[in-house]
C-alpha cells in the first residue's frame, strides 16, 4: 500500500486505424441523410407553419394568427367529417382488436387444429394486398350485396383492414408469454374464464393496447378504401380534406391537416410508450 | 467409532434407519395403478410412462428421481392434471382423479421456474388460490400472513416478483402453493435454478416445512444428493419405467438393478458367472478368473451370469498379499474430503476405491501394488 512505483505507461499496441468506420463517418452520408430528412419533413413543417398564416393565400406569409383553426372548428362540414372519422376509428378499433385478440388466443393457445397455418396466413394477408385492390373489392362486394348501412359500411371496411394491424402486436405478446403462468392459475383453482380474466388478459394488455392504437391510427388516416366505400353523407376527415383541395388549397386545409397530424403523433407516441414498458418492471 | 450403531442416544434415533411403520399404519395419499402415457400415435408414438404402479403415503416426503427424460416430470404433470394419462388409474385418498380437471384437484404445484404472476404483489400471489376457493377475506389475510411467515417473506408482501431474487421467488412460490393447504404438494425440480449454497439451505428448510405442515410432498429431481438427503422414500425412474421404490438407505445400499446402482451414487460393477448353488451367499467366477464370495439375496434361482456390485467406499486397501486380490494403482484423484483411486485388479473394468482420510490405509502412488479387500457382505449380485 505504502510503496508507490511510478511505472512509465507501457506503449500499448494501439491500432492506428479502425478498419471499419462508424456509419456516420462515411463521407457524405451524414449530408445525404440530413437532406433526405429535410425532403421528408420540410413539407410537413411548412404545412404546419402556414396553418398559422394570417392571409388567405397559402404560400404568402402575412402574419401569425389562429384564425384558420377557429374557422376550421366553426366549419360544420369539417366537424361532421371529424366526428365520422372518430366514430369509424373507435368502432373499427374496438371490433378489430376484439377479433384480433380472439384470433391470437386461438392460434397461440388453442393447441393444434386443422388449418392453423392457413388461418395465420389469411389473417395477415391484408397487410400485403395493395390497398386499391381491397378498396375496389369492397366497393364491388357492398354493391353486389346491396348492403347500404351508411357509416356502417365504412366501419365494416375499416375493421377488415385493421384486424392484421391489431393482430400482430397481440400475437407477439402472447407468444412471448410463459404458458406455465396459466397452468399455475388453473392449479390454484381458477376456472378457464378466471384464468383468462385474471392472468392472461392483464398480461396481454400491453399488446392489446398497442394493437388498438395501431388500428386507430390506420383507420383515422385511411383514404382510398374510405373514398370508395363511403356514401355521400359519410365523409371522413381525410376524404373531406381531399375534396377541399380540389376546390383550391386554403390555409384551412393546412389547419385541419395539422390537427389530424397531431392526433396521429399523440397516438403513435402512446403506442411507443406502451410497447416499451416491460411486464412487472414498474415499481411502487 | 465402530460401535456407532449402539451408541446412538434414544432421544435422537437415526432418522434413516427408523422404519416407516413405527408411525402407525399410514393412509395412502396417492395410488398409481398401471399408469401409462403415450405421446403422439402410430409410428411416431413415444411412451413416456409405462405401467407405473406404486403408492405414496400420507404425510410422506416422496421423491421421483431419474435422469432427464425418464418420465418423472410427466408423472408429476399427470398428478397435477396438466397431462391426461393414456391408461391406468390415479387415486387421491381413494378418489379416482383421472377425469377431474386441474382446477378441481386438491393438489398444488411449485413450478421449476416459480411462475409467479408478474402483475401481482407477493401477497396477491399467495392469496390467489384462496380467493378462487372463495374463502372469507379475513381468513385469506390471516393465511397469507401465516404462509409468508412460514417462508420468512413477511417483509416482502407488497413487492412484485420482479423485485425479488431467485431464492426469494422460490419461497413465495412455495407459500403460494401451500396457502390453500392442498392434500398433496407437487414440487417440480424447485431447487434446480438456485445456486449451490442456497440449494443446500433450502433442502433443510423444505424438509422442515414439510414436517411442520404435515402435507404430503411429491418432489421431482434428477439430483441424487437432494433425493437421498430429503426423502422418506424415493421412486427411481428410467425411460418411462419404474425401477425401484424404497427408503434412501434401501435405494443406496440395496439397489435392485444396475441402473439404480449406477444412477444413485458411484458404483463398481464386476461381471462374473455363478459357480456355486445359489443361497444367501454365492461363489462367482469373474472374467479375470477371480473367485469371489457375494451376497446373493437378489439373485434369481436359474441365474448363470451375474453383475456384482460394490460401492467405492466399501472397498478397503491393505498390504499386498493381505487382501482378496492384489491390484495396481492406476490413478489417484484427491477430492478434499476423500480420495478416489482407480485400481486395476486384472478385470475388464478397474475398481474405484473411495478413501475418507483414514490413517490406517497405506499411502500409495500410481504404479504401487496394493491388496484390495472385496468384502463378501458388501459385494452384491444384482438382479438381471
Amino acid at each position: 500500500m505504502a510503496v508507490q512505483v511510478d511505472v512509465p505507461p507501457l506503449a500499448a499496441p494501439v491500432r492506428k486505424t479502425e478498419k471499419r468506420r462508424a456509419f456516420g463517418e462515411v463521407p457524405g452520408l451524414a449530408t445525404l441523410a440530413f437532406g433526405f430528412l429535410v425532403f421528408l419533413y420540410l413539407p410537413i413543417a411548412v404545412l404546419v407553419v402556414y396553418s398559422f398564416n394570417a392571409g388567405n393565400i397559402v404560400m404568402v406569409w402575412t402574419g401569425f394568427s389562429t384564425d384558420w383553426y377557429a374557422k376550421a372548428f366553426a366549419n360544420e362540414d369539417i366537424r361532421k367529417a371529424t366526428l365520422n372519422s372518430l366514430i369509424v376509428a373507435v368502432s373499427a378499433t374496438a371490433i378489430a382488436t376484439t377479433c384480433a385478440t380472439l384470433a391470437a388466443l386461438a392460434l397461440a393457445r388453442g393447441g393444434s387444429f386443422r388449418g392453423k397455418v392457413v388461418s395465420l396466413g389469411v389473417i395477415t394477408l391484408p397487410l400485403m394486398v395493395p390497398e386499391i385492390v381491397t378498396a375496389v373489392a369492397m366497393l364491388v362486394f357492398f354493391a353486389n350485396l346491396g348492403l347500404n348501412l351508411g357509416l356502417g359500411n365504412v366501419i365494416l371496411a375499416h375493421t377488415t383492414f385493421c384486424i392484421p394491424f391489431a393482430f400482430m402486436p397481440i400475437r407477439a405478446r402472447l407468444e412471448g408469454m410463459d404458458t406455465t403462468l396459466e397452468q399455475a392459475s388453473r392449479d390454484l383453482y381458477a376456472s378457464d374464464w378466471e384464468t383468462f380474466r385474471l392472468v392472461t388478459l392483464p398480461l396481454l394488455m400491453p399488446g392489446v393496447l398497442a394493437g388498438a392504437m395501431l388500428s386507430f391510427v390506420i383507420s383515422m388516416d385511411d383514404f382510398i378504401i374510405t373514398l370508395m366505400v363511403a356514401g355521400a353523407g359519410d365523409t371522413t376527415l381525410p376524404v373531406y380534406i381531399y375534396s377541399m383541395i380540389r376546390q383550391g388549397i386554403t390555409p384551412e386545409v393546412n389547419a385541419v391537416s395539422s390537427i389530424l397530424l397531431l392526433f396521429s403523433i399523440l397516438i403513435v407516441t402512446a403506442y411507443w410508450f406502451t410497447t416499451r414498458q416491460k411486464p412487472g418492471a414498474k415499481s411502487h | 467409532m465402530t460401535n456407532k450403531a449402539t451408541s446412538v442416544s434414544p432421544l435422537h434415533p437415526d432418522p434413516v434407519s427408523r422404519p416407516i411403520e413405527e408411525a402407525g399404519p399410514a393412509r395412502t395419499a396417492v395410488e398409481l395403478d398401471r399408469v401409462g402415457k403415450i405421446y403422439g400415435h402410430g409410428t411416431t408414438a413415444v411412451e413416456a410412462l409405462h405401467e407405473i404402479s406404486f403408492d405414496i403415503r400420507d404425510n410422506e416426503f416422496f421423491t421421483l428421481l431419474g435422469p432427464s427424460g425418464c418420465g418423472k416430470t410427466t408423472l408429476l404433470r399427470t398428478l397435477a392434471g396438466f397431462e391426461h394419462v393414456t391408461r391406468g388409474v390415479i387415486r387421491l385418498f381413494g378418489q379416482d382423479i383421472v377425469d377431474v380437471p386441474t382446477h378441481k384437484r386438491p393438489v398444488n404445484t411449485v413450478f421449476q421456474h416459480y411462475s409467479l404472476f408478474p402483475h401481482m404483489t407477493v401477497a396477491d400471489n399467495v392469496a390467489y388460490g384462496l380467493r378462487r376457493l372463495k374463502k372469507p377475506a379475513d381468513e385469506i389475510r390471516g393465511t397469507v400472513d401465516e404462509m409468508l411467515r412460514l417462508v420468512k417473506m413477511e417483509r416482502f408482501a407488497d413487492r412484485l416478483p420482479a423485485q425479488l431474487s431467485g431464492g426469494q421467488q422460490q419461497r413465495v412460490a412455495l407459500a403460494r402453493a401451500l396457502a390453500p393447504s392442498p392434500k398433496v404438494l407437487l414440487l417440480d425440480e424447485p431447487l434446480s435454478a438456485l445456486d449451490l449454497k442456497l440449494r443446500q439451505a433450502m433442502r433443510q428448510e423444505l424438509k422442515q416445512i414439510q414436517a411442520r405442515t404435515g402435507i404430503t410432498f411429491i418432489f421431482v429431481t434428477h439430483d441424487q444428493d437432494e433425493a437421498l438427503s430429503m426423502s422418506d422414500r424415493i421412486a427411481v425412474m428410467s425411460e418411462g419405467h419404474l425401477q425401484q421404490v424404497g427408503t434412501p438407505t434401501e435405494i443406496y445400499e440395496h439397489p435392485v438393478n444396475r441402473f439404480v446402482a449406477g444412477f444413485v451414487g458411484d458404483a463398481n460393477f464386476i461381471e462374473a458367472e455363478i459357480a456355486s448353488p445359489i443361497g444367501a451367499k454365492v461363489t462367482c467366477r469373474t472374467r479375470g478368473g477371480l473367485e469371489l464370495q457375494a451376497d446373493a439375496t437378489k439373485a434369481s434361482s436359474g441365474q448363470r451370469d451375474a453383475v456384482l456390485f460394490l460401492r467405492p467406499e466399501k472397498v478397503r486397501l491393505t498390504e499386498p498379499g493381505a487382501g482378496t486380490v492384489n491390484g495396481t494403482v492406476r490413478d489417484i484423484q484427491y477430492l478434499g474430503n476423500s480420495t478416489l483411486m482407480e485400481i486395476d485388479i486384472g478385470e475388464p473394468a478397474s475398481v474405484i476405491v473411495r478413501q475418507s482420510g483414514d490413517v490406517n490405509q497405506p499411502a500409495c502412488r500410481p504404479g504401487d501394488t496394493v491388496g484390495v479387500v472385496l468384502d463378501p457382505h458388501a459385494l452384491q449380485v444384482l438382479a438381471e
